[in-house]
């Protein structure tokens, strides 16, 4: 399994992998939104934890559909399902190498972006928290959805539609405990809310994306 | 006997065809009773003047909204359990029939805000909740036509309303904790203290009668439909084989 | 016709809509119903041949 991670990363960040693109694209947002709402500091420092949030959430969705397309293209999903792993642990093993390349470096990269949108002082430790509890949770429901639709064609508009609704209870614990963290409330509730998606999506998704995958495989 | 020999399509389709028609006609008449009464002769409310009337289509169609996915909920697990092709076909039937009613509820939900609350859309909870909901439904049916092989269809689909379900769920509180609301509590329930008033209760369980009967009838109706489809879509496989 | 006061166009609104939405799936339904109630005799007319 841990070959299998490390086989995902490293076809992730050879070149055309998609690696950094993720990064890329949560760049553009928070560039964008400034243009969009205006440059005064007082406003993007109000609308910033929840524009970090989507941002994050957008980016990981963006490289979502090769999670599971080009192991089922090449036919080697059909090995994986075989092998002595259970295709629950490879279920797994994907979600954390898409978490390894997506959500980590996003993690990593938010206080950079949070300084675009004048985020206020306390907001970025919290911002670090909330995203590094919340974003393995984003990749677990995505391969659940990215599991679903791997034998489409066209999957990828689909995958967003099926899985963005997935996404709300996240996205709101994440970006809430910013927000309270900025404005130097108490954080504990969202961040035990977010902790808890995260861990019960952990423990049950990987068994639905597996069944999925099982009946797509068929 | 027991339930299960519904699940015989053969049987389904004998059972369901005199079934529809009296279920249809039944509805029909609750509902133009229940609206009829509800439009005409009931008095208007002292704060909300005539919008109370609103209450006879948008509290019937949020309790379909919400209850057609625990019919589809249980019909998915009926299905991943026991492999009845006709549950699997029933909670495709009804998914339709739900986004109507959650877009019913919705429209007439901002219709009445304009004027109680002033705007026709508020981030209450129960909106939100509701057009989570409707982003659900949309999904779910998107999936469904969008997967050629039926039997993968029906088994993708479930598994997706089973964790579909316990996102729904926790969606509600997560809005819940997000944003305190404006939405009044529940309009029926046992607890007295929050009941609408007897005058407007009547009609409305009327009404609310009628929006049930009239979901079984287009729930079995489209079963009935998409039983035949499953039917012609074999037949014509063997058709191109041959 | 009952006096609806100020209200009446939004009564009304959600009246007008809500009966149409139901009408359209109701419609909807029946016509797939006939549709493919068609197409199915057809095939099995052709079937037994």
């Amino acid at each position: 399994m841990i070959r299998l991670v490390l086989r995902d990363v490293r076809l992730a960040v050879r070149a055309g992998g998609g690696f950094g693109l993720g990064l890329a694209f949560f760049l553009i947002v928070t560039v964008l939104v400034p243009f969009g709402v205006g440059p005064e500091g007082a406003v993007l420092t109000r609308i910033a934890p929840g524009i970090l949030w989507v941002g994050a959430l957008l980016a990981c969705l963006l490289s979502l559909d090769r999670m599971f397309a080009l192991d089922w293209e090449d036919g080697s999903l059909d090995l994986l399902a075989t092998a002595p792993v259970p295709l629950e642990g490879v279920v797994a093993a994907k979600a954390l190498a898409h978490w390894l390349t997506t959500g980590l470096p996003l993690v990593v990269a938010a206080p950079l972006f949070g300084l675009l949108l004048n985020l206020s002082g306390p907001g970025y430790v919290w911002l670090v928290v909330s995203l590094a509890l919340g974003t393995p949770a984003l990749s677990v429901i995505g391969a659940f959805g990215a599991a679903l639709t791997v034998g489409l064609k066209r999957g990828g508009l689909l995958l967003s539609l099926l899985v963005l609704p997935l996404y709300v209870p996240t996205l709101i614990f994440g970006a809430e405990a910013v927000r309270r963290g900025a404005e130097g409330l108490s954080v504990e509730t969202p961040l035990l809310m977010l902790a808890g998606i995260t861990a019960g999506t952990l423990a049950v998704l990987p068994f639905a994306a597996a069944a999925a995958l099982r009946v797509n495989l068929r | 006997m027991s339930i299960w020999r519904y699940a015989n399509p053969a049987k389904f389709m004998a059972t369901t065809e005199r079934l529809v028609p009296a279920l249809s006609w039944l509805a029909a008449v609750a509902l133009a009773v229940g609206l009829v009464w509800g439009f005409f002769f009931t008095p208007d409310d002292y704060r909300q003047g005539s919008t109370v009337k609103i209450i006879y289509l948008h509290v019937p169609a949020a309790l379909i909204a919400i209850n057609a996915w625990f019919m589809m909920l249980a019909a998915s697990l009926i299905w991943l359990i026991r492999r009845h092709h006709v549950s699997a076909l029933a909670a495709k039937a009804a998914a339709p029939v739900g986004v109507t009613m959650t877009l019913i509820a919705l429209v007439t939900g901002a219709v009445w805000g304009q004027p109680m609350w002033g705007t026709w859309w508020a981030w209450d909870p129960r909106l939100t909740s509701f057009l989570i909901l409707f982003l659900f439904y949309l999904g779910y049916m998107a999936l469904w036509s969008a997967i050629e092989d039926p039997d993968t269809a029906a088994d993708l689909t479930s598994v997706l309303c089973l964790v579909g379900s316990v996102f729904a769920v926790l969606s509600r509180y997560a809005v819940n904790f997000w944003n305190q609301g404006l939405h009044q509590g529940a309009s029926l329930s046992l607890d007295a203290e929050e009941n609408v008033a007897d005058v407007f209760y009547l009609p409305l369980l009327v009404a609310i009668g009628g929006f049930v009967l009239l979901f079984i009838a287009l729930v079995l109706q489209r079963t009935r439909t998409e039983i035949r489809a499953r039917r012609l879509h074999a037949l014509r496989l063997r058709e191109r084989m041959a | 016709m009952p006096d609806l006061g100020k209200y009446a166009a939004e009564v009304l609104t959600a009246y007008g809509v809500s009966l149409a939405l139901l009408g359209g799936i109701v419609w909807l339904s029946i016509a797939r119903g006939r549709k493919v109630k068609r197409q199915l005799e057809a095939a099995e007319a052709r079937r037994r041949g």
